[in-house]
């Protein structure tokens, strides 16, 4: 059984201080999971704060170092890392927008979360935030205008043709090549990480497996991990693997319909048809395994509940039949010109943005939480796909050979498993008085690693859930892909990074 | 029978077939791909649909935006009326392939002209991209009916589908040959078919033909969609004629006229299923190839002109 990561927890007290930490960390292989704020009273035991936890992660052994950083409430002010990291920099501003924590020296301090008919100096994650105030006019956006002979602008969306979640995307072009895409998401914030808190623990689960609907699994996972790691709860092995096959059952039919579209962007309809049909074939065995054909109900904390395992004949199959048109679809050449070259994402682009996911791993990065934060030992049978291209066919193909391995531990982990409840008893968690447990959850979804970190209260109920999906990191790279790209291209390029809309704005 | 009759009678043929020509490409795309899809008569109900609705406009929108629709329906009757897709008597006698060639231009243009109308970026954008590509097809489609005219030294199409219809083993030359491969792309490509254009995305930044023609709506929308219907069937239609000339009526006289109708209607629904069929294995090509193809087909009509004169 994978050991139990021990995370590593520091106060700092100063602003050279917490440099130092994040200089070393990063460069021993660390990186930045999430920056979390906490709106503590006076009751914390660190008395009243404005608390930002900045976890660090590192795999293979899996490493988990906190820095803690205290600011005062009334006026909170923070030394800004984003000389150091781009993904600090965003979650600099995420908090700045909910928490008002203004980061001193941020390159780009401007609204990231904050919807702009909300009142400026509202922040609803606040404790004294209180119920939304009337929302006042919209504020202009602030596009950047690219001058020049010939440039114009292409503003498209948030409304779009297609049944696909809102944003906003603004192209200059010259003739038909990007010169810059600005993209303005945060028109779905609902307020998810709020809603956690106040409920039980194990109430959570259902609101975690809808943070975004196509990643039940990863998400209800995650908080599942936190939950267990804040309470102390041992999960039996048999649900260890439950849990580790229905990740591969939800990439596997995301990753299909993925393949499928990538195809019907480049008008190959027949693969987008039989990608449909197979990923049906898929939904339908998650409806026989869960009871829910996108997988819900089946994780919760300390442990799986299986109604049936999958038949392994149908999974086989389906893998065959995938592999078929992904054959066809490569082999077509109108198909594997359109995907070659476009869109290219460098190694180095993808490391500074802080990519994760298939798109890391078409640029070169090989990191994987199932390798670097284990929660099952999957042996041999996981094999980490990585390609160095970084373009829209390498993403593909990561999908492809991702959606084989899936089958494979699928295959491996089935007949080891036997279907019904496999639970560890959390009835008994209650802590001490005004105790406060944190934990982390560290999952791969299907679109890259997701991370939770739960604050559970001595009841039980939550007082902090910090969510981070792996399309909060992953859209600034988008725009960075496109230099280069042609317009007519850009569906293409966007389709072939996927990101979540729902589970970047929470 | 009078040509006035004749040509009303085919112009009328041709506007109520051509929504059935593009439920026929539909239904045999899906079926190819394992879909159910639609029915073939589908199309026709949804321009029926849209019939019944007022139009919209958009602010500011001029007076290219609202001549459009039908600017592109009445050069899309008159070549359905002149050209001899039934009968190579009558009217047909003045279906000069120049002017043929200039009316269908006259339509791409006028649709061009309403989406830069519209003042949205999509119009625009869909405006410049159909005029790059109308810049490249037009030459073709003229050069390569130049081809199969110089056999019987006149562009008047009626005189060369009747000179094919009486001597059908004349039309297989390499010059034909090369000027129908050189026509087929023309023809994808000014119908906005795959691999130009995707008659069924939802992608507005991929779009050409679709990205023009997004302000329409209500009974504007359904002319649009007619005459460009219309003009699938038209080219479909000549390319049938041009290439495959049995069965057109070279007189007027109603059994003559009703089979040349039926075998006309045939050859079409048979040449939109190879379309059809064609475009399942294809795949549509970076904005940035399809200049490539179209100088491919360009270069190919010019070759069938050099053979018609160097074989001839």
């Amino acid at each position: 059984m994978p050991h139990r990561p021990h995370t590593a927890v520091i106060e700092v007290g100063s602003a050279g201080e917490l440099g130092r930490h994040v200089t070393r960390l990063l460069a021993d292989g660390h990186r930045l999971a999430l920056i979390a704020a906490h709106h503590d009273t006076a009751q914390h035991r660190g008395g009243q704060a404005i608390r930002i936890v900045y976890l660090f992660v590192a795999g293979q052994p899996d490493r988990r170092v906190e820095l803690v950083l205290r600011a005062d409430p009334a006026k909170p002010h923070i030394p800004s890392l984003a000389a150091l990291s781009f993904p600090a920099s965003r979650f600099e501003r995420e908090m700045r927008d909910l928490f008002g924590v203004e980061p001193d020296n941020h390159p780009l301090p401007r609204q990231l979360v904050r919807h702009p008919h909300w009142p400026q100096d509202w922040h609803p994650m606040r404790l004294d935030a209180g119920t939304r105030p009337p929302l006042t006019g919209a504020e202009a956006f602030p596009f950047l205008t690219v001058d020049g002979n010939g440039v114009y602008e292409i503003p498209v969306g948030p409304v779009h043709a297609g049944l696909i979640e809102p944003g906003h995307f603004r192209f200059s072009v010259v003739g038909e090549t990007i010169l810059k895409m600005k993209a303005r998401l945060w028109y779905v914030h609902k307020g998810t990480e709020k809603l956690f808190e106040g409920k039980h623990f194990a109430d959570g689960v259902a609101l975690a497996e809808r943070i975004s609907g196509d990643t039940a699994v990863g998400h209800s996972l995650a908080y599942c991990l936190a939950i267990e790691e804040a309470l102390n709860i041992d999960v039996p092995p048999q649900a260890r693997r439950i849990r580790a096959m229905l990740l591969e059952l939800e990439r596997l039919h995301n990753h299909i319909a993925d393949i499928g579209a990538l195809c019907n962007d480049v008008a190959y309809g027949i693969a987008h048809a039989h990608t449909q049909r197979i990923r049906e074939t898929l939904l339908r065995i998650n409806k026989t395994v869960t009871g829910h054909r996108l997988l819900r109900g089946a994780i919760r904390p300390g442990g799986a509940h299986l109604l049936n395992t999958p038949d392994l004949m149908q999974i086989s199959s389906t893998a065959q039949d995938l592999a078929e048109i992904v054959e066809i679809a490569l082999g077509h050449t109108v198909v594997r010109e359109r995907f070659t070259g476009t869109a290219v994402l460098t190694r180095q682009q993808a490391a500074d943005v802080g990519v994760l996911g298939y798109v890391a791993k078409a640029s070169g990065l090989a990191y994987d939480a199932r390798t670097a934060h284990p929660f099952t030992n999957l042996g041999e049978t996981l094999s980490i796909p990585t390609f160095t291209e970084g373009d829209v066919l390498a993403r593909f193909r990561i999908r492809a050979a991702e959606a084989q391995n899936s089958a494979a531990i699928i295959r491996q982990l089935a007949p080891t498993i036997t279907p019904g409840h496999h639970h560890t008893e959390t009835g008994d968690v209650n802590g001490h008085d005004g105790d406060i447990r944190c934990g982390t959850g560290i999952a791969e979804g299907w679109r890259g690693t997701i991370t939770h970190r739960a604050e559970v209260g001595s009841d039980g109920r939550l007082s902090r859930v910090k969510i981070v999906d792996p399309s909060f990191l992953n859209w600034p790279a988008l725009p960075v892909a496109l230099t280069e790209t042609i317009v007519p291209d850009f569906p293409l390029a966007n389709k072939s990074f996927n990101l979540s809309y729902a589970g970047n704005d929470l | 029978m009078s040509a006035w009759i004749a040509a009303a009678g085919q112009a009328l043929l041709i506007a109520l077939l051509a929504p059935i020509v593009t439920g026929v490409t539909r239904a045999v795309r899906a079926r190819l791909e394992g879909r159910a899809g639609g029915r073939i008569a589908q199309p026709w109900r949804d321009i029926r649909k849209l019939l019944r609705k007022p139009p919209t406009s958009p602010e500011g929108a001029g007076v290219f935006f609202s001549a459009a629709p039908v600017v592109l329906m009445s050069t899309s009757l008159l070549i359905a009326a002149t050209v001899p897709f039934v009968s190579t008597a009558g009217i047909a006698g003045s279906a000069d392939l120049i002017v043929v060639v200039g009316l269908l231009l006259l339509g791409t243009v006028a649709l061009a002209l309403a989406g830069l109308d519209t003042g949205t970026a999509f119009g625009g954008m869909g405006s410049s991209r159909e005029m790059t590509i109308a810049a490249l097809v037009e030459p073709t489609l003229l050069l390569a009916v130049f081809a199969l005219s110089t056999r019987v030294g006149t562009t008047n199409l009626g005189v060369i589908v009747a000179a094919g219809a009486s001597d059908p083993a004349a039309v297989f030359t390499p010059a034909s040959l090369l000027a129908f491969a050189a026509l087929a792309i023309a023809t994808l490509a000014e119908t906005a078919r795959i691999p130009v254009d995707n008659p069924s995305t939802h992608l507005e930044l991929t779009m050409v033909h679709e990205a023009m023609i997004l302000e329409y709506s209500g009974r504007d929308l359904a002319l649009v969609e007619w005459a460009s219907a219309m003009r699938l069937a038209i080219l479909l239609g000549l390319l049938a004629n041009l290439f495959a000339p049995w069965g057109v009526a070279t007189g007027t006289t109603w059994t003559a006229v009703v089979i040349a109708a039926a075998v006309l209607t045939v050859k079409m629904c048979g040449l939109a299923t190879l379309l059809a069929a064609a475009e399942v294995y294809a795949a549509k090509l970076r904005l940035f190839r399809v200049p490539e193809l179209l100088a491919g087909s360009f270069a190919m009509a010019l070759l069938a002109v050099l053979t018609s004169y160097i074989l001839a």
